[in-house]
């Protein structure tokens, strides 16, 4: 018995041995990742819009705009592109364990997904290539396609995650999956918040972003046309999203503290099922106490079923190797994401208050910091609101189905694999960030000639283009 | 069974065509890294990087595509590929990140050593994905990757049809790739670029078949039951693969002259070749997944919904996609997407004020009648849709 125990127990340690540089390596490529999947969701439609009022009003300063936006949305899309395989390849190289007994389930939102990525990579091209030679709204058109598709995908994307916290539209026997509902995976009890969640999400974190680098351009001086223009047209959408994603939220967590009860308990600090549950703002957890932190008596409970009596079920209700490892990791972070949420709501109430009393956008400089760290700080809410789903959710992969040992690989080799990544998007995400500013600096000097390089355009199109809007600034 | 069958055919059709539209874009990778220094590889560079631009993005769905399908309607057998030649699908992976941006920086780096180092990233990455990819697949054709696996295995990629393998999927890259460009160089009347790329594609048509004679010899004796049903029941199309590549190599030295539908039709039967090999291996496996294994098409451990579910989306895809690619290559073939976008701004907004409500834009130069005709659809189903959208404002 005791040498069944050993095996066990040596069996146990070699796989964990790949769980945890597995959880690291998937937790780095995927919060990598989300951020330019965000601006690959919610950049067209920026774009867009600044094209739209480009065009509508003849708003050259708009259609300049909606220029250098695609320009960058080239790099920042092809960037996407590649981290994103990267995941694919991850769901078999990492979790071949998951795939083997769910990949029939999980892979049909996922191959939605190929059908929109395919259209977004598709009219993306056109769209950013067509800038030149396509006739005006035609060229618009063109982008709706991207816009939509990048809704759609996220959509597919979000509908496995969802399915992952609340699995269900398929049938078992024996062990092995005999039949799918591919509408109840799709559309699976967590779907109806987590995808809203996420497309808010990302369209706040691109229009934040993108609002945040034109409030620092203001900050520095550059108190011009463009600059407003350009954080106008990025904030003003984000901002007004702000309210209905803090009403999402709030419906999500409801639904969590439902549907994933022992989730909730970590996020909120509740060990034990009662009522009359505190609400903890900050604090860390840990040995059963709670050091720091302010704590609202009852506020849970208000929060969970609007009345302190409300009974709210503790992580103490499954046994400890159910429930998730460093609680307090949940609860700080879910913290912040709330806390940046309404953080992002002050500066859009902000804006808005000037508006309506001034007609003018705020002139004190406090709002303009604001406004530049607003990016940042929808980006860490976001990378916050995946911290605590996908760790609250351990030591389940599929809730309560399977868990992430059992999805693991088993061949050693992780660490490397690793490591590597770590150098490897160390180095690209600097690069991509470079070459951004780079494009920012040019455009600054835009009208200065560029060195003849080898991968320049061509100078024959150079001197045509020259010659064109010579022959044109000429009546 | 038939829907199983179905879904495995579907998984080749698209593995083909990630193999002849993404495979072009690698092999365009290798062509750029042999272009030479800046002066003597500026020409070809250009049309390489003008070339794959616009469609890189769009093929290389392709491949996640693929791996949708692999896993989805089999799972058992993506499980064990996965964990087997983990590490070339690593290698390879590391290829497709560091090929993709490092083509996306190059373009918009700024500074020749910038560009240099973005561009040799670029160039050397696009080698590895097809090297690895072809000893994974060796690794599956030799029957190597087995069943239920637990640990991966160096063994099962590192023999020799795995690594000729390899080599004939970096040779069949750019073999696909100087094909196409020969295309692109004749189209835009470029008389010198062209000979320079039909005379790499007649030397990479020559080395890719030599190199799958050489793994067909090997086969014989390390492999016989492969061997045997290459040259069996998928004899067919190892003849129609070898004899597309016999032609291309006789026309395109035909045709220094001739323009048109001859280049069209080259490109065509380059294609059809490669085609015709990802098919003989199909055919050659049918029905068994993992070759040496019990894992058929029909047990790789979907159930039939997730199959016929497949088939469905197949031919969403199919109906979606399809248009938009022609849309896309249409274009792209009538120089209406411009790659090369570093054209000053002021220009752009100079160009603006002359025609207030128009975008910045440009006169279309050499514009053909079908790039007239592209223009001219696209423009009426914008004022169609703007048309329809007005109505129901308006009511």
């Amino acid at each position: 018995m005791t040498h069944l125990g050993g095996i066990a127990a040596t069996v146990a340690v070699r796989v964990n041995g790949q769980v945890i540089p597995a959880r690291a390596q998937m937790a780095t490529t995927l919060g990598f990742h989300i951020i330019l999947a965000c601006l690959g969701i919610a950049l067209p439609s920026t774009v867009l819009l600044a094209e739209f009022i480009g065009l509508r009003r003849s708003n050259q300063v708009a259609l300049v705009l909606a220029r250098r936006w695609s320009q960058a949305m080239g790099v920042l899309v092809a960037v996407g592109a590649v981290t994103g395989t990267v995941l694919s390849f991850e769901m078999g190289l990492l979790w071949p364990g998951l795939m083997r007994k769910y990949g029939a389930v999980l892979g049909l939102p996922f191959g939605i997904e190929g059908l929109f990525f395919f259209l977004e990579a598709i009219f993306t091209a056109i769209y950013l290539y067509g800038w030149r030679r396509l006739p005006g709204w035609a060229h618009f058109w063109t982008g709706m396609p991207i816009a939509l598709s990048g809704i759609l995908g996220a959509m597919s994307v979000m509908a496995v995650n969802s399915w992952m916290n609340q699995p269900g539209g398929f049938t078992q026997r024996d062990g092995r999956i005999v039949s799918v509902n591919i509408w109840q995976v799709f559309f699976n009890h967590a779907a109806i918040y987590e995808m809203p969640h996420m497309i808010l999400a990302a369209y706040m974190v691109t229009g934040f972003t993108v609002a945040g680098v034109y409030a620092a351009g203001i900050l520095r001086g550059r108190r011009d046309r463009y600059h407003y223009t350009g954080f106008a047209i990025s904030f003003v959408p984000a901002a007004i999203l702000t309210p209905f994603q803090i009403f999402v939220g709030d419906t999500a967590t409801r639904a969590i503290a439902h549907d994933q009860p022992v989730k909730f308990a970590s996020m909120e600090y509740v060990p034990r099922t009662s009522t009359h549950v505190p609400e903890w703002l900050g604090g860390v957890y840990v040995n059963g106490h709670i050091y720091g932190g302010l704590k609202f008596p009852d506020v849970d409970s208000l929060l969970v079923g609007f009345g302190p009596g409300t009974k709210v079920t503790g992580w103490e209700s499954v046994p400890p190797a159910q429930r998730p490892p460093v609680v307090w990791l949940i609860h700080l972070c879910f913290d912040a994401m709330v806390g940046l949420g309404f953080l992002l709501l002050l500066a859009g109430v902000w804006a808005l208050y000037a508006w309506w009393r001034h007609r003018r956008l705020p002139r004190q400089r406090l709002f303009w910091l604001l406004a530049a760290v607003s990016g940042v700080a929808a980006i860490v809410a976001m990378e916050c609101g995946w911290v605590v789903t996908e760790v609250g959710r351990q030591p389940w992969v599929v809730y309560r189905l399977q868990t992430t040992t059992q999805a693991a690989t088993t061949d050693g080799g992780v660490i490397a694999s690793l490591s590597i990544v770590i150098v490897l998007y160390a180095v690209l995400g600097t690069a991509t960030i470079l070459i951004l500013r780079s494009l920012a600096r040019r455009w600054h000097r835009s009208d200065v000639e560029e060195a003849d390089v080898p991968y320049g355009p061509s100078p024959r199109l150079r001197s045509r283009s020259r010659d064109r809007a010579a022959g044109q600034v000429k009546p | 069974m038939i829907a199983a069958a179905t879904v495995g055919g579907i998984l080749l059709a698209s593995v083909t065509l990630y193999a002849v539209l993404g495979g072009a874009d690698f092999g365009g990778g290798l062509w750029d890294l042999l272009a030479g220094g800046d002066r003597r590889g500026r020409a070809p560079r250009r049309l390489i990087d003008e070339t794959i631009t616009p469609v890189w993005e769009a093929n290389h769905v392709w491949l996640v595509f693929d791996l949708v399908i692999f896993w989805t309607a089999f799972p058992d057998a993506f499980a064990a590929v996965m964990t087997t030649v983990a590490l070339p699908l690593w290698l390879a992976l590391l290829g497709i990140v560091l090929r993709g941006a490092g083509f996306a920086f190059r373009k918009e780096a700024s500074g020749p050593g910038l560009q240099r180092a973005f561009g040799a990233t670029f160039a050397f990455s696009s080698l590895l994905t097809p090297f690895f990819m072809g000893t994974v697949i060796g690794a599956i054709a030799t029957g190597h990757v087995r069943a239920g696996a637990s640990q991966s295995s160096l063994a099962a990629w590192t023999n020799a049809t795995s690594l000729l393998a390899g080599f004939m999927f970096v040779g069949a890259c750019g073999y696909l790739a100087a094909v196409y460009l020969t295309g692109e160089a004749a189209r835009s009347g470029d008389a010198v670029l062209k000979a320079y790329f039909t005379r790499r594609a007649q030397a990479a048509g020559i080395v890719t078949g030599a190199l799958s004679l050489a793994a067909l010899a090997e086969l014989h004796s390390s492999d016989v039951a492969l061997f045997s049903r290459l040259t069996g029941r998928a004899l067919p199309l190892v003849i129609v693969a070898g004899l597309s590549g016999i032609a291309v190599v006789t026309l395109l030295a035909a045709s220094r002259r001739t323009t048109g539908w001859v280049m069209i039709a080259v490109r065509v039967i380059a294609a059809l070749g490669v085609a015709a090999v990802v098919w003989g291996w199909g055919v050659a496996q049918y029905p068994v997944l993992l070759p040496g294994t019990a894992v058929t098409l029909s047990n790789a451990g979907a159930p039939h919904t997730t199959m016929v579910a497949l088939v469905a989306l197949f031919i969403v895809v199919v109906l979606v996609i399809g248009p938009a690619f022609a849309l896309l290559f249409s274009l792209h073939g009538h120089r209406l997407l411009n790659a090369g976008d570093g054209e000053p701004l002021s220009a752009v907004a100079s160009a603006g004020t002359q025609s207030p409500a128009g975008p910045p834009r440009q006169q279309p130069a050499r514009q053909r009648p079908g790039a007239r005709n592209t223009m001219l659809g696209l423009v009426a189903v914008a004022a169609l849709v703007r048309a329809a959208l007005r109505r129901r404002r308006d009511r």
